[in-house]
């Protein structure tokens, strides 16, 4: 027997990047902005989709991908019910999607018939920031009642975004919430991200965030 | 708690590297973490240990080498590492900070046992 090193320096996420790759190609090809929505659990999420939905359905088409931990289908049916075609991922436990899963539901979309592709990413603030799916860019949903601390606590999600949103902002006259704190702390991952504050309930702020999308989706046509 | 699909991952490409060079067995991997990539080592050996049985990997060593965090200052070029996230340069005090290293997550290189006489490719 002999011993041999053997030199391999390779991405330990390579397979994921790989399909990731393929995703963005097919979904570019077809003229898909594919946007991945990352938050902790109840920050908003599904409300920031349905309302977006609401706002920009009559000119684009959209299609959603919902990644759960569970076999529940309680965001979806809230997305078919505005007639919008809807793919439900359950990760079995799984803490993220990866590029495999959000794979498998694109193949369930018509492609040739979509302008916007959403995906909803499992509510967890560190482990989703570790898999790219594929999306052309990553939007993270912050909420007011988390905190004005969690760019600081949680960097590795809040880092390499394009866009943040800080939702809930009907609540500021009631939680102690430093937005300039929070702002500079986006700013130092994130040198030039756009930033929204917007109310998903009230509808506050909102046109901003529909109207930077749409020229996203406007430009990758 | 991802570190089962990474510790998966890990298996694949050091299984692959190791069939390819005709090793009999795997002996060691060396995996560089950065500090800011959030891998946890004891919980990758915890499923390392599980998934690697019955492959070319079993009893295989994980040995991890951590590589610091730098950053370079966007406003004056300055170069520095850090302990903790989002500290401002210690030059201009700026914070448009661009991160240099320290996200890396890369399998570096195997350790095998060949047969003896085995072409050394």
């Amino acid at each position: 027997m002999s011993k041999t090193t053997v030199p391999i320096v390779k991405k330990i996420m390579s397979a994921n990047d790989q399909i990731a790759e393929e995703n963005q190609e097919l979904l570019s090809k077809n003229k898909i902005l594919t946007v991945n929505v990352m938050a902790s659990p109840g920050a908003g999420k599904t409300s920031l989709i349905l309302r977006t939905i609401e706002n920009i359905s009559t000119q684009y088409k959209i299609a959603v991908i919902e990644g759960d931990t569970a076999p529940v289908t309680i965001d979806s049916d809230k997305i078919s019910s505005l007639n919008i075609p809807v793919v439900q991922i359950n990760t079995g436990g799984e803490c993220h999607l990866d590029a495999l899963m959000v794979r498998n539901g694109i193949e369930q979309l018509d492609l040739s018939n979509t302008d916007l592709l959403i995906i909803e990413n499992v509510g967890n603030l560190v482990c989703p920031a570790a898999f790219w799916l594929g999306e052309h860019f990553s939007v993270v949903i912050a909420s007011i009642p988390e905190g004005d601390d969690k760019p600081y606590k949680y960097p590795n999600i809040y880092r390499g975004i394009q866009s943040l949103i800080l939702n809930k902002t009907d609540l500021l006259p009631y939680v102690d919430f430093n937005i300039d704190y929070f702002k500079k702390g986006i700013e130092a991952l994130n040198p030039g991200a756009a930033f929204f504050s917007l109310s998903c309930k009230t509808g506050d702020g909102f046109n901003k965030w529909t109207n930077w999308l749409k020229t996203k989706i406007q430009e990758i046509k | 708690m991802h570190e089962l699909a990474i510790t998966e991952s890990l298996l694949n490409i050091a299984s692959d590297y190791a069939i390819k060079n005709n090793a009999q067995r795997v002996i060691s991997l060396n995996i560089i973490t950065g500090k800011l990539s959030n891998i946890i080592g004891d919980s990758v050996q915890f499923y390392w240990d599980i998934i690697s049985e019955n492959t070319i990997c079993e009893k295989s060593i994980l040995i991890f080498n951590k590589i610091p965090a730098k950053f370079i200052c966007q406003a004056c070029d300055n170069e520095f590492e850090i302990n903790s996230e989002l500290i401002p340069c210690p030059i201009c005090s700026s914070m448009n900070l661009r991160i240099i290293q320290g996200d890396e997550f890369l399998l570096n290189s195997i350790e095998i046992e060949k047969d003896l006489g085995d072409s050394n490719e």
